[in-house]
């Protein structure tokens, strides 16, 4: 039996988990699930070295460890803070956090374009999310936003500069799948440009991941654009035989049409992990096999993700009022009686069988009923009336 | 007069020279250190109270007593001569007139940290100084101070010059690691430091070139004698670089326990302000600490004289005091305008951001656009309050210092100055004729100078 791993004693808004020993903080809060996971833009589990970069994940340390229960002085970025021992976090319970947050979120929509409408990462976009969480509702940027040319690296994938948010993804995408990498960041501060040296085009096997990391819609399938909306497409587990990846997808349908292959995403919107291995896909898979008879279909994906689409929850929602009590005037509602009990249908005074003809309406009310309900009606139509007068 | 320590031999004619540096003393420190324990130089410098002179203040005995020692990786020392703040030329000076104070310091603090291979990474706009510290140290290999099997002890040690590309960030630790690494200048996310994990992997230790010039004296008499230099844990010495509106602009080398307004206005030092013009305010320490107003510069809000030292300068913290940093010594009359002077800061990091993270890359350039609109007399009262938020929310929430450095000064130009703001919103076409922002914060103390 191998060394017992220590495990890490760790409260994330008052939620206490055991962790692994080099566990970072952002990956603990995701063990506890997504109600005290912090966002994560730019930190991706699956390329080493990522994350920091972004800063939405900032958490408040309120207590370093056990060893040394003194707080951080300044906020730390989960993604690359490990867990010590005894260590106390706030996440969505810090005022310091939300407002860092928001300022991020700030700061990251002033130089996009927020072309959602025509953009084909809309609906499962991470700064779509983001926004709409922690977003302001109006912008205070008034100044022109940064802009750059559209530009096609490779047959297969769309550069929308305007749109990149800087979290490198891509740029780690190729130097850990590919065998060599031909694009990066090119300049410094708030004009860097990602690009390929030269004009050069990506054209490698695995170039299609970096679509699937990048967090918002600056790299776009080509094969796919502007085809159609991801929320009207149903997502499906499909497989074949590929001698270059996994083969393992999510084919997105609608009808009989393949409109895209997607590698598998996790609830955190990363590539799964299939068999111990990251599920990446060749560009085969992902670009060529565009028909249904190309796969071997699994069932339908569940889809596990918070998204704009799904959630319609917004905080604070302010519900129409309920407008019932208003047309009765505060009469009861003789619809919503319970016909069971007030009726005597099911429990008749008569004999049935001994009546002559089918049973109607007059046959269970004695004649002083009627009479009553009568009055009744005429009584509502003359409050009618009256409300009426002006 | 103040005993220097750095500069003392300064004007000695062809001090440049091996010969005649030393002549005139050099390299004793290197051979007295030799003679020493690794571990009792270490000790020395901690004794001495010698804090980083790169800005930060940090005590350098204990950030040589950080570094890791695992088996079978080699350590490193680099010196970080990518001085690019604002208002800041101190090192320049002291590479470009004693280099070999540096080469000796290099030497030393190399034995001290078993580094066998040290950096000394330049600015790559200072290409002169570089090619004067290379002269220097091929003069020193020539005489048997660097190479192999130093003056008989068996240390040996190589000393290499890097030219960096011309970028501020370069001037941060792990950034200017990656740099030397040959990488993009990006800072690295700490932890791990670069006392565990720097240049190459392996455990390093970055230092400022005044900091490892400042070691030779203290080799040379003793920690004991250098710390009672100065005051309080302000001990030593400090090189000051003073610019702006002071009848003489250089550097200076001060002992801690002058007061700033004998700084600015005795002949020894500054020499007053020229024109008889009045202080209106002053950033004591490189363009990235707190601007303060002449009345607090000269009392703390105590009512306390402050004095040019760590202490001193921060005491009030950001709300009432400033920084020592990098001892750029940067003053403004009573003519010129904090607005614009902060604009120019703006710029400069706006500019020089690395783009890495969020909050910097897009804070610093939207924090210069505001004051572009507020400078060029477009300006809305709620610019203001949304500069204050832009800084708040880039302040602390970065990978590197530089977003501090960034939102640092337009928090003290509008704690201090807001009504000078007002003043360019409130009166636009007279802003854009006559730029000189209000007089009126000027200092009393006019009365020194006439």
């Amino acid at each position: 039996m191998a060394e017992e791993q220590q495990l890490f004693k760790i409260t994330i808004d008052g939620i206490t988990i055991e962790v692994p020993q080099g566990t970072t903080v952002l990956n603990a809060a995701r063990m506890i699930g997504k109600e005290v996971a912090p966002p994560a833009m730019c930190y991706y589990s699956k390329l080493e070295g990522s994350g920091g970069k972004c800063r939405t994940c900032l958490v408040e340390v309120a207590a370093g460890s056990t060893k040394d229960p003194r707080p951080m002085p300044k906020l730390v970025a989960s993604c690359r803070t490990v867990v010590m021992d005894g260590m106390i976090v706030k996440n969505k319970t810090s005022e310091r956090v939300i407002d860092a947050r928001n300022g991020i979120v700030e700061y990251l929509l002033i130089n996009h374009p927020l072309d959602c409408p025509i953009c084909d990462q809309a609906g499962e976009c991470h700064l779509q999310d983001l926004g709409y969480d922690h977003g302001l509702a109006g912008t205070r940027y008034e100044f022109k936003r940064r802009t750059f040319v559209r530009e096609d690296i490779g047959p297969y994938v769309q550069l929308h500069m305007t749109r990149c948010i800087l979290c490198y993804r891509c740029v780690y995408v190729a130097d850990q799948l590919t065998d060599h990498r031909v694009h990066g960041i090119l300049d410094r501060g708030d004009h860097s440009d990602i690009s390929t040296y030269v004009s050069k085009a990506i054209d490698n096997d695995f170039s299609g991941n970096m679509i699937d990391v990048c967090p918002v819609g600056a790299l776009t399938d080509r094969t796919y654009r502007f085809k159609n909306r991801v929320w009207f497409l149903k997502p499906m587990d499909a497989h074949r035989d590929c001698d270059k990846c996994c083969g393992k997808v999510t084919l997105w349908n609608r009808g009989d049409e393949v409109y895209r292959v997607t590698a598998r995403k996790d609830p955190w919107g990363e590539v799964q992990e299939i068999d111990g291995k990251t599920a990446w896909i060749c560009n085969t898979c992902r670009f060529e096999k565009k028909k249904a008879s190309d796969w071997t279909i699994e069932g339908p994906t569940k889809i596990d993700r918070h998204s704009v689409i799904s959630a319609n929850h917004y905080a604070e929602k302010v519900q129409p009022p309920d407008p019932l009590n208003k047309v009765l005037f505060g009469r009861k509602p003789l619809l919503l009686m319970d016909i069971h009990e007030v009726s005597k249908v099911n429990t008749p005074d008569i004999d049935l069988s001994k009546i002559p003809g089918p049973a109607t309406s007059t046959t269970f009310i004695d004649r002083d009923e009627a009479k009553d309900i009568e009055q009744a009606e005429a009584e509502r139509l003359l409050i009618n009336d009256h409300k009426e007068l002006p | 007069m103040t005993k220097k320590l750095l500069l003392d031999k300064v004007h000695v004619e062809g001090i440049r020279n091996f010969d005649v540096y030393r002549r005139e003393g050099g390299y004793q420190s290197v051979e007295k250190a030799l003679k020493m324990q690794q571990d009792d130089i270490v000790e020395e410098v901690k004794k001495s109270g010698l804090r980083g002179r790169g800005g930060a203040g940090f005590p350098t005995g204990l950030k040589w007593s950080f570094l890791a020692k695992p088996e079978g990786l080699s350590r490193y020392l680099v010196c970080n001569a990518d001085e690019s703040e604002p208002g800041t030329f101190k090192d320049r000076y002291l590479m470009e007139l004693i280099p070999h104070l540096l080469i000796e310091g290099m030497i030393v603090s190399s034995y001290a940290l078993g580094s066998t291979t040290s950096y000394i990474y330049i600015r790559g706009e200072y290409d002169w100084v570089s090619d004067i510290l290379d002269k220097a140290i091929d003069e020193a290999k020539q005489n048997g101070f660097l190479g192999k099997n130093i003056l008989g002890s068996g240390f040996d040690c190589e000393i290499y010059t890097h030219r960096g590309a011309g970028a501020y960030i370069c001037g941060e630790e792990t950034a200017l690691l990656e740099s030397l690494e040959g990488k993009r200048g990006l800072p690295r996310i700490k932890p791990p430091f670069p006392a565990v994990k720097g240049v190459w992997d392996c455990p390093t230790v970055v230092n400022n070139v005044e900091t490892i010039a400042a070691v030779v004296p203290i080799i040379n008499d003793g920690g004991e004698a250098y710390s009672k230099i100065g005051v309080g844990r302000s001990t030593g010495t400090k090189l000051i670089s003073a610019c702006g509106n002071i009848n003489k602009p250089g550097v200076y080398e001060i002992d801690m326990t002058i007061s700033v307004e004998e700084f600015i206005y005795s002949d020894e030092y500054c020499g007053g302000i020229p024109n008889g013009k009045r202080l209106k305010a002053c950033i004591p320490g490189g363009s990235s600490v707190p601007i303060l107003p002449a009345n607090l510069l000269l009392k703390t809000a105590k009512g306390e004289t402050r004095m040019m030292n760590y202490e001193s300068l921060s005491d009030g913290g950001f709300a009432t005091g400033s920084m020592m940093g990098s001892g750029g010594f940067i003053v403004l009359d009573e003519d010129q305008c904090v607005v614009r002077h902060t604009l120019t800061l703006a710029r400069f990091y706006h500019h020089e951001s690395c783009g890495q993270c969020s909050p910097c890359r897009e804070g610093t350039g939207w924090m210069e656009k505001v004051f572009q609109k507020i400078e060029n007399g477009k300006g809305e009262m709620k610019d203001i309050d949304l500069l204050w938020d832009i800084q708040r929310r880039i302040e602390g929430n970065t990978i590197c210092p530089l977003g501090d450095a960034a939102a640092w000064p337009v928090a003290a130009a509008i704690r201090h100055f807001r009504d000078e703001f007002e003043w360019h919103i409130n009166n636009r076409e007279e802003c854009l004729i006559r730029n000189y922002g209000l007089a009126h914060y000027a200092d009393p103390l006019e009365a020194v100078v006439s």
